[in-house]
């Protein structure tokens, strides 16, 4: 069945069928529609609609529900996301499942409440104190958000990590046409771990994120980080457009991703020879896609709505092999697809104006 | 022979790490004692807080989870929306409760959250060893108040139970005192009490036991016992400042299990 809808309510569609049954929330712009359909829907499919006091509140709300097994989310917009990242390093260092979506505005501060990727750094590189890594998926359209919100599920039970979905407000807000599909199933492991009461038939379970032993606390992060390593090798994912010829690759995800394909598509019309690499997954960063391209590409460029954060990524996910650009706009600004051509012109005229032949040419 | 005393089975039989002489302990028991009359442990989910009890994860018998810092009655939300036929605690000190935890505890209490908490007041930051708390009294000496606390400049202390006593989804709210032998059999009743509030769907229950630390108030036990007697009981007075007699609200006794 296809529906026209607004990418925060895909969103919150996709994650009621992916068997999410508890919601935290708090108002804030652009991600309220998704609290909103879930207020509406939740209870009536028999889960648990919560309006909470606070981003804190609403954050551990989704810990305490999680404790307990049950699929729970919140979502939240860049400044709600600061105030959640306390419990996000909890379910972090306890182990647990659960999601948080960001549907990003522009920051710092209060910023502005167009829409904006300037949370990558806080995504990627510092969701929380301490060591430690999420999920990071970046849909770049409604029937991604109502596509990845279950891969982030599923993603956070079998790796027992939180998991984020890092959209922004033109994802949020727009509407498209989206395929409400079924999911396929994923076996996943038992949740023996979870807070169900013992029932007197096994000893209690303890859900806890504190280790005064230094010792042990470093036996449990390296533990833990090596199933980090597993899923960095494992779970990569980029959709890749116009890539095996291309000299020059734009990278971009999200808004900006549709934005650097209309560009892609007007430079291929003047014979530039570019593409486009979109990660889905920016934990773990596709780097193998990266890797792949710089041996045939001759640059990259970033596109990014924020004053140039994945592009660090880029960076080292080549390790600087290739020169690597950045088309920026930010506060809310969305680039243009001519900004993007004027900069893609701009590294073919730095050429001489002719295409660098490369590869098999 | 007769058994005359024994560890409550929803204690497990690891060492306490409380100073001597503190009411952690005791307040420990006595909620093991509940659960153990009640009959609770097997479908009890603990929360344990930051500060001196945050290892009580340890002791009870039951699941547990220990929540961020002032976080539990959140924490304990998500539990009790997800598993409603699960009884849910938390176990929280003053600077937890009511200081960083203070938005969590009042809305949680607004919101009738079928859940109980057990609030231990010792009018002090225990585990980072002895600064001001949101209950230290006027004067009192601590680390961050050496001249004793000015309310001029401290500001005052916070009465949880009283400004609880307001909040309409309360449903029990009582202060009690661990001073002396005569006042824990009322410290059990009260946490038996909140329990059953719980179990009869009554909504949001707290007890705040009045409490020593010896350790951080530079006292000898006995001592320290005397002073919750001389000035903290005038401070906070104790008795049963909420108890709403009403029916389960018709959401409580509806709820489905979250699971999936």
């Amino acid at each position: 069945m296809q529906l026209l809808m607004k990418g925060n309510e895909a969103l919150a569609e996709g994650a009621l069928r992916a068997g999410c049954r508890c919601f935290f929330g708090y108002p804030i712009t652009p991600q309220t529609e998704v609290a909103a359909y879930m207020a509406k829907h939740m209870q009536r499919r028999g889960g648990v609609y919560l309006q909470a006091e606070s981003e804190l509140a609403a954050i551990n709300m989704v810990l305490g529900a999680s404790s307990a097994g049950v699929r729970a989310m919140t979502s939240s917009s860049s400044p709600g996301i600061s105030l959640k990242t306390e419990a996000i390093s909890y379910m972090a260092g306890s182990d647990l499942p659960g999601v948080i979506v960001n549907v990003q505005r522009a920051g710092p501060g209060l910023g502005g409440i167009q829409a904006s990727q300037a949370d990558y750094w806080q995504a990627t590189r510092a969701p929380g104190h301490g060591d430690l890594r999420l999920f990071v998926l970046a849909p770049a359209s409604a029937q991604e958000m109502f596509d990845l919100i279950g891969d982030a599920f599923d993603l956070s039970d079998l790796y027992r990590m939180p998991a984020m979905i890092l959209a922004d407000g033109v994802l949020g807000q727009m509407m498209e046409p989206v395929e409400l599909g079924k999911r396929a199933t994923k076996k996943l492991p038992a949740k023996d771990w979870a807070l169900t009461g013992t029932r007197h038939k096994r000893p209690h379970n303890v859900i806890n994120s504190l280790y005064l032993d230094p010792a042990e606390l470093e036996r449990k992060v390296t533990e833990r980080f090596a199933r980090y390593e597993k899923a960095a090798k494992t779970e990569q994912r980029a959709e890749e457009y116009f890539v095996d010829d291309a000299e020059l690759v734009l990278v971009a995800y999200g808004a900006s991703a549709r934005v650097a394909r209309t560009a892609v598509d007007e430079a291929r019309a003047k014979g530039r020879r570019t593409g486009l690499i979109r990660p889905v997954t920016l934990w773990p960063f596709p780097a193998d896609s990266l890797r792949r391209a710089a041996k045939t590409a001759r640059a990259f460029i970033a596109v990014e709505m924020s004053m140039g954060q994945m592009v660090d990524d880029v960076r080292l996910a080549i390790e600087c092999a290739r020169p690597v650009g950045l088309l920026s706009r930010t506060g809310g600004i969305i680039p243009s697809p001519e900004e993007v051509l004027e900069a893609i012109e701009r590294h073919f005229e730095g050429c001489g104006g002719k295409p660098r032949r490369v590869g098999n040419a | 022979m007769k058994m005359l005393y024994e560890r409550p089975r929803a204690l497990l039989d690891v060492p306490f790490h409380y100073c001597p002489g503190c009411t952690h302990g005791i307040v420990h028991r006595l909620v093991a004692e509940c659960l153990d009359e009640l009959g609770l442990t097997g479908r009890t989910l603990g929360v344990a807080s930051v500060g001196c009890s945050v290892l009580s994860y340890d002791y009870f018998a039951c699941d547990m989870v220990q929540a961020p810092h002032g976080r539990a009655p959140a924490v304990a939300t998500g539990l009790k929306r997800a598993r409603p036929d699960c009884v849910v605690f938390t176990y929280q000190g003053d600077g937890d409760l009511a200081a960083i935890g203070t938005a969590e505890t009042v809305h949680a209490a607004a919101r009738g959250e079928n859940i109980t908490v057990i609030f231990i007041n010792n009018a002090i930051y225990g585990m980072t060893g002895g600064q001001m708390a949101p209950t230290t009294l006027p004067g009192q000496v601590t680390q961050t108040t050496p001249e004793g606390r000015q309310v001029s400049t401290a500001g005052n202390p916070i009465r949880v139970c009283e400004l609880l006593s307001s909040v309409e989804g309360a449903a029990y709210v009582e202060r009690v005192s661990a001073d002396s032998a005569a006042q824990i059999p009322k410290v059990k009743r009260a946490i038996r009490k909140a329990f059953e509030t719980q179990l009869a769907g009554r909504g949001f229950s707290i007890v705040e036991v009045l409490s020593s630390c010896p350790t951080n108030w530079n006292k000898k036990p006995s001592e320290a016992l005397k002073w919750i007697r001389k000035h903290m009981i005038s401070y906070y007075p104790l008795g049963v400042y909420r108890d709403a007699k009403a029916a389960p609200k018709p959401e409580n006794a509806d709820k489905k299990e979250g699971s999936q």
